[in-house]
């Protein structure tokens, strides 16, 4: 059984962000990119989907820049079998990466699709839904335990409030919440074997998809800034400044 | 054109988060109707009737929405998305869930997690975690939205009925099924909708700690327990406390952070808090940045401490 995990390059969950002085998007000149934190619980899932003799084959795909390479060939490094890149230099819009990785797993037959549930970065939580929603497939999201059996994907998703399990006949697309697993460390000679491993480039134009972005981005912007408050000299003070002042309690 | 507000709902009950959508809605829209689709959902139909400025509830009352997948649910939002220039859900769970599956189909771009209406297609919304916030103007006919509800007061519930629409159901193939539901039994009000939180970190040093010290003081203010990823990660308690960039966004009136240092990533998740209190023996913390009461001590002194001040 194929499966197929998409990743995003977005700029490390370390770097402090900054806005660009003309507030047309946010500065990733100079900065650390990796991939998405979210993603890399995907390809370690569907790494260890293999490891279990699940899953047989895993393609990873990314969309973007040519830079994207980098992080294929991380989760080439992790246990994905082949990477494609859908190169382009568009800013990719979620609608438009669930239109090129609905035509892959089209193209590949692929009835295991895990994502991340959002990026770091945009934060829009869509593209898995969406790629669901263009393949008439079901739909895990915010998964924290998928167990494939019997032509089902059984996942535990994590819910306002606990966690809920269902059942999805495949093919079937999951995404990815936090405790789904830890991501292990990427080896020196497992990135020596990546360097090996088979990374194909195809352009939108080639799959056929339109990817001109929907959304506008009109100005990014810092949000106010909050002040710092006071330090209080004692327990006493604290509570006497939150009765009375803040008023909260 | 109409605003339309899917209803947050467990079939017996309205969830309040549906009201501040309300609210959201009747910028973009003067008439907004909002749709309960469920299974015996009459009494949610009821006070989702009440809501002040709305012009009518769609009820949509059938067996396979009982469990609230996000395959029929959006089937049946699409039977009705015809009639909307803008389609609103919070951003909770299940919003983030369906919402997206319907702007898919109805080959539109969705706006997520929006802070501010600006215009009927210019919104604020945040982005990196909210260190970013992005206004965005959306060029297409249909604008799916889901709502940041900390971010707009919640409608009235207490108005006069409107009329309420039956809607049949659309049939949905079947491709994905219900097993279970393990909801997390608490008196606790639920992290992203609690007043007030208080969130424990590394500083605790154990699991029984945080029993020990941060739950009397969340008792005591009936708040909702978090924790910073750095105590999630050490094993003190379960990665659903978790408050940050990738964890839970909250924005209660009071966050109390004890023992928390303040790494970007936990700030990102609580710095739209209406009042921070830090408590953290280390002066020079980061988490002091954002406090707007700030108490430099030894936490296991003087949580308890504050613990018992409030009797």
């Amino acid at each position: 059984m194929k499966i197929l995990v998409a990743v995003k390059r977005v700029v490390d969950y370390n770097v402090k962000v900054r806005v660009k002085s003309d507030h047309s998007g946010v500065d990733t000149a100079n900065v650390k990119m990796s991939m998405n934190p979210f993603d890399e619980i995907a390809v370690e899932e569907a790494a260890q989907l293999k490891e279990s003799g699940v899953a047989t084959e895993i393609i990873v795909v990314s969309a973007g820049l040519s830079q994207c390479q980098e992080i294929l060939r991380t989760a080439l490094a992790i246990g994905a079998d082949r990477g494609i890149l859908v190169e382009t230099d568009v800013d990719l819009q979620p609608l438009a990466v669930a239109k090129i990785l609905k035509s892959i797993v089209e193209k590949e037959k692929v009835p295991i699709i895990i994502l991340g549930k959002q990026a770091i970065d945009d934060d829009s939580n869509q593209t898995g839904q969406m790629l669901a929603s263009l393949l008439d497939a079901p739909q895990a999201t915010f998964a924290s335990k998928v167990l494939i059996a019997d032509g089902k994907a059984i996942v535990t998703r994590e819910v306002d409030g606990g966690l809920e399990t269902i059942a999805l006949t495949l093919p079937a697309v999951i995404t990815t919440d936090l405790r789904l697993n830890e991501p292990r460390y990427v080896t020196l000679p497992n990135i020596m074997k990546a360097k090996k491993k088979l990374l194909t480039i195809v352009k939108p134009e080639d799959l056929g998809i339109d990817v001109a972005p929907r959304l506008k981005t009109i100005k990014v912007e810092e949000p106010p800034k909050r002040d710092a408050g006071q330090i209080v000299a004692d327990v006493a003070a604290l509570v006497d400044k939150l009765k009375n002042e803040a008023k909260v309690i | 054109m109409a605003a339309l507000v899917i209803a947050e709902h467990d079939n017996q009950s309205l969830k309040a988060a549906t009201l501040n959508t309300v609210t959201a809605a009747l910028q973009c829209s003067p008439e907004v109707d909002i749709l309960v689709a469920g299974s015996g959902v009459e009494a949610t139909v009821a006070t989702a009737s009440q809501v002040v400025g709305i012009r009518k509830v769609i009820q949509i009352d059938a067996l396979t929405l009982l469990d609230q997948l996000a395959e029929p649910l959006a089937a049946q939002i699409l039977s009705i998305a015809k009639h909307y220039s803008h389609i609103l859900a919070p951003a909770t769970a299940s919003g983030k869930n369906i919402l997206p599956r319907v702007a898919a189909k109805l080959d539109v771009a969705q706006l997520s997690d929006i802070t501010k209406v600006v215009s009927t297609d210019t919104f604020q919304r945040p982005i990196y975690a909210g260190n970013v916030i992005a206004t965005v103007q959306s060029g297409d006919s249909v604008k799916v939205i889901t709502v940041r509800t900390t971010s707009f007061e919640p409608a009235s519930g207490t108005g006069d009925s409107s009329e309420v629409e039956n809607v049949a159901a659309t049939e949905v193939i079947d491709k994905s099924s219900f097993i279970g539901r393990k909801l997390t039994k608490s008196d606790r009000p639920e992290l992203t909708a609690a007043k007030i939180i208080v969130s424990g970190g590394r500083g605790l040093g154990s699991g029984e700690k945080y029993q020990e010290i941060i739950t009397p003081l969340a008792d005591k203010l009936g708040a909702a327990l978090g924790a910073s990823r750095a105590a999630v990660d050490a094993g003190y308690v379960s990665n659903d406390y978790q408050v940050g960039q990738t964890g839970k966004i909250v924005a209660p009136q009071l966050y109390v952070a004890v023992g928390i240092s303040g790494a970007i990533q936990h700030l990102a998740g609580m710095k739209d808090s209406k009042v921070i209190v830090a408590i953290n023996k280390d002066a020079e913390a980061p988490i002091f940045n954002v406090a707007d009461y700030g108490l430099v001590a030894d936490l296991f002194t003087a949580v308890p401490e504050l613990t018992s001040a409030l009797n």
